[in-house]
């Protein structure tokens, strides 16, 4: 679905036709087209896991498309190997640091690597020679690292700038730039684009996948947005960035603001007040109503966990007000919580709810019952009928795929698993539900039910969910509230959807991700 | 609805088979075929093995084995370990007879200090582990170490005896309460050893309370993932220090049966306890292939080891010998609980 046609196909530096690409039951790539012109900088935009860095590992040979054919200047090429890639001319900077270099060699090594590698350096070699060639590679960026330093002393901006630096040197026809400014600070960023400008005008066709909006503003000629393996939006100057980031979630904001309007609110159950997470962290106002399902979104370390445990008692607020149904709330553990009917199912089942399948209790009954047996069994013993009756209610309305209630829970796919831990969660009626992470790992059919099941299960109850996945705060919430350093930073009011400041705090919710993403994934 | 696959085949595929079907219940059953089979042996070489004066004897000894492999079943529930279970018991024996004979308590004054100290010992174990993480194992293993040494002292590594000359010079004034002596010698209708009783009805309690109450799916549920168990509002350290708790206390009252049915304080009368109990212990995880530690399999496990330990020494087989057959029937055990054909997991 190419909606413009930029260059004419024959000339562009590099074209992608038809790139299919799955890892199991995932299609990554779903017949996904992008072509690249000489001169052209062409920004690719998607949310996390929309296939963006599949398409960069598929253009630098480290991953074979299952299907679909690559052109290079018109001719059309194998790309079997990174080094293949390279010779033929395509040069990628990866975003994860680890790829970025050889940490125990020194930079000037590291600024030479592909020429040490790939032979163009006599096998005996000087440190002076090494060291010429290492300065002339920098200083075509301007880049000012010492050259004797260990690459892995190196802080991931310095990394970063080596490794473009490499890339640049290389003389490549096509440069593919996946999130190059994720760790850096404005200046560095700046001297970036202005060795992108150059290469421009010399003729290279940049490949520039990136969330930050001002970026893409500042250097792309296009702007190519993908979701689920597809093109979805393409656009050239002048660009409405905000029609981007919608075809990037998928979803028009409208809608979402009109469901909220219709949602049927009840009393106020949970309210915080100027409430602080960290010592260092702003404090911060949330209070949800008996039936709203309130999602707060971020990445991964913005507080959202920490919000959910403080509120079940794992860990308290440094400051501020936190009321439950109008009395101050600091529980002093989990049981306190359970007991005044605020429940929490957290991240990761296996880690947070589960127990080893050998473990007696660790079927699907034992399971459900865990958190609620004081409830159920007043006098001690475990009433298997009580329990049974109570995985069977589960089982029926969230439809849980099993032979039984004593199945143990290994048996079950994921999804069916991740019901499991919402059954267990519901099958009392609770004040406060906090779900942290609920759709991890499932199918998206998995996730459809398990979000029609909170929505039917959240009449009478208030549901605070947490998602580092936009698009799933978006669907299954009323309110979506955007955290970054343990503060919420955006809470658009109930009726009126400032969409503008929403869709910039939902960048910035994606752009940090592709740092944490860099930063942490090897 | 969802699209995603039904159940995981291996359930599907593990019925049907006949095969599968046979390996499954001789698996189940094993030790109780192994057992069988044994008793028939030991029956055609020496028909008085199987009277009932001797099964007695036999449960009488099973009976501290069985109590101390409860124990450390517990504390396996946790996902702990006692080492100290022998040294506790041991332990006992030494402080009851030095109770009685040194410090001329009576039998009630003695089995209260026995068992409190038994008690007291668990909660240092569980506080070791729990307060200052050191692991189970050197924790446990370094308190039995330090019981194994500390019984020597007040009677100068000497068994402890009426007329026990003191280090000091005196002698000791005390003797056994005969009250004391019949916790280990009585015998319901001549026949019943008092301890087997006692621990009949403890091995009861325990096994509902493990397999019947939620506190025992608590205690597995915390052995079985802590976290989980913490986020479903269990006190899960209490349930960590309640299992050693328990364990030295029970240790501690095998130690009062042994110093009664011995009537001194014999400094290695409980050396072979901590092998003995551990043994059946994770014997325990192979009746009917429970795969975790319980109740029942322990109990199953002691009377298996002390059933082996008296045939083989009705057929004359040496005294010396009797460790290496032991470690032959846990290592085998052990195999066949988790080695052969790991069907679902």
């Amino acid at each position: 679905m190419s909606l413009l046609v930029s260059t004419s196909k024959s000339s562009a530096a590099l074209r992608l036709a038809g790139m299919d690409k799955s890892y199991r039951p995932m299609r990554v790539l779903d017949g996904f087209d992008l072509s690249v012109g000489r001169g052209e900088v062409v920004a690719l935009m998607g949310a996390n896991g929309a296939g963006k860095s599949t398409l960069a590992k598929i253009a630098s040979g480290v991953v074979q498309p299952d299907k679909g054919r690559i052109f290079l200047a018109g001719r059309e090429v194998n790309l079997g190997s990174p080094r293949a890639a390279r010779e033929a001319g395509i040069i990628i900077v990866h975003q994860s640091p680890d790829q970025l270099g050889v940490p125990g060699l020194s930079v000037a090594d590291n600024l030479v690597l592909d020429g040490l590698c790939a032979g163009g350096i006599g096998a005996f070699v000087s440190k002076r020679q090494i060291h010429l060639r290492a300065r002339a590679v920098a200083a075509r960026i301007g880049l000012d690292v010492p050259l004797d330093r260990d690459f892995g002393e190196l802080g991931p901006a310095h990394r970063q700038l080596v490794a473009i630096a490499r890339a640049v040197a290389a003389d490549a026809a096509v440069l593919v730039l996946d999130e190059p400014t994720a760790t850096l600070a404005a200046t560095e960023a700046g001297r970036l684009f202005e060795v992108i400008e150059r290469l421009r005008a010399r003729g290279v066709g940049i490949l520039y996948i990136s969330h930050r909006l001002a970026d893409i503003h500042r250097v792309a000629d296009r702007i190519v947005v993908m979701r689920n393996g597809r093109l979805v939006s393409e656009q050239v100057r002048p660009f409405d960035l905000a029609a981007a980031v919608k075809a990037m979630i998928g979803r028009n904001l409208d809608q979402f603001g009109a469901r909220r309007a219709s949602a049927l609110v009840g009393r106020l159950i949970l309210n915080l007040d100027r409430a602080c997470l960290t010592s260092s962290s702003e404090p911060f106002d949330l209070s949800i109503h008996a039936g709203e399902i309130v999602a707060i979104t971020g990445a991964l370390g913005s507080g959202k966990s920490r919000l959910l445990r403080a509120l079940f008692g794992l860990s308290r607020f440094v400051d501020g007000r936190v009321d439950l149904d109008g009395v101050p709330w600091r529980p002093r553990g989990p049981a306190e919580a359970i007991a005044r009917g605020v429940f929490m199912a957290g991240e990761d089942r296996w880690r947070s709810s589960f127990l080893p399948p050998s473990t007696p209790g660790a079927d699907l009954a034992g399971t459900v019952a865990l958190p609620h047996r004081r409830r159920w069994f007043r006098l001690g013993f475990v009433q298997g009928r009580r329990e049974h009756a109570a995985a069977q209610r589960a089982i029926g309305t969230l439809g849980i795929r099993c032979s039984g209630t004593r199945d143990t829970l290994d048996l079950l796919s994921g999804g069916n698993q991740q019901k499991v831990v919402l059954g267990r969660w519901q099958a009392r009626p609770c004040r406060l539900l906090l779900l942290d992470e609920p759709f991890q790992g499932i199918d998206v059919g998995a996730r459809r039910d398990l979000i029609a099941a909170i929505r039917a299960g959240a009449r009478d109850a208030a549901t605070l969910l947490a998602t580092s996945d936009v698009e799933e705060a978006l669907e299954v919430a009323d309110t979506v509230a955007v955290m970054r350093n343990h503060t919420v930073i955006c809470l658009p009011g109930l009726h009126t959807a400032d969409s503008s400041a929403f869709l910039a705090a939902i960048g910035a919710v994606e752009a940090s991700k592709a740092a944490e993403k860099g930063e942490l994934i090897p | 609805m969802s699209v995603e696959a039904d159940i995981a085949p291996t359930r599907t595929s593990g019925f049907g088979h006949l095969g599968d079907r046979i390996h499954r219940v001789l698996r189940r059953y094993a030790i109780f075929l192994i057992l069988t089979a044994l008793i028939m042996l030991f029956n055609a070489a020496e028909p008085a093995f199987l009277r009932v004066n001797n099964l007695f004897s036999v449960l009488q000894s099973v009976a501290v084995v069985a109590l101390l492999g409860i124990g450390v079943t517990m504390t396996l529930a946790v996902d702990g370990f006692d080492l100290s279970v022998g040294s506790i018991a041991s332990f006992t024996l030494m402080l009851s007879s030095y109770a009685m004979v040194v410090l001329q308590l009576d039998a009630v004054e003695t089995v209260a200090l026995a068992l409190l100290a038994g008690a007291s010992i668990g909660l240092i174990n569980g506080l070791l582990i729990i307060g200052l993480r050191i692991p189970d194992l050197l924790a446990t293993l370094g308190m039995m170490f330090l019981l194994a040494g500390l019984q020597l002292i007040p009677s100068a590594g000497r068994s402890i005896t009426i007329g026990l000359s003191l280090p000091d010079g005196s002698v000791a004034g005390g003797s056994f309460d005969p009250n004391f002596l019949a916790i280990g010698r009585y015998k319901l209708w001549d026949v019943v050893p008092l301890p087997v009783i006692v621990v009949s009805v403890l091995a009861i309690a325990f096994w509902i309370l493990m397999e019947r109450t939620r506190w025992g799916r608590v205690f597995y549920a915390v052995g079985g993932n802590e976290t989980a168990a913490h986020l479903a509002g269990a006190p899960v350290k209490a349930y960590r220090l309640a299992a050693y708790i328990i364990s030295g206390t029970l240790a501690s009252l095998g130690g009062v049966f042994e110093a009664a049915r011995v009537g001194r304080g014999d400094v290695f009368a409980g050396s072979s306890l901590l092998l003995d109990s551990v043994a059946a212990a994770l014997i325990g995880f192979a009746v009917l292939d429970q795969r975790h530690a319980n109740v029942f399999g322990a109990v199953t496990g002691a009377i298996f080891v002390g059933l082996v330990l008296n045939g083989l020494t009705m057929l004359n087989v040496p005294y010396y010998t009797q460790d290496f057959v032991k470690g032959i029937v846990l290592v085998g055990a052990l195999a066949l609980t988790f080695g052969i054909g790991r069907g679902r997991r």
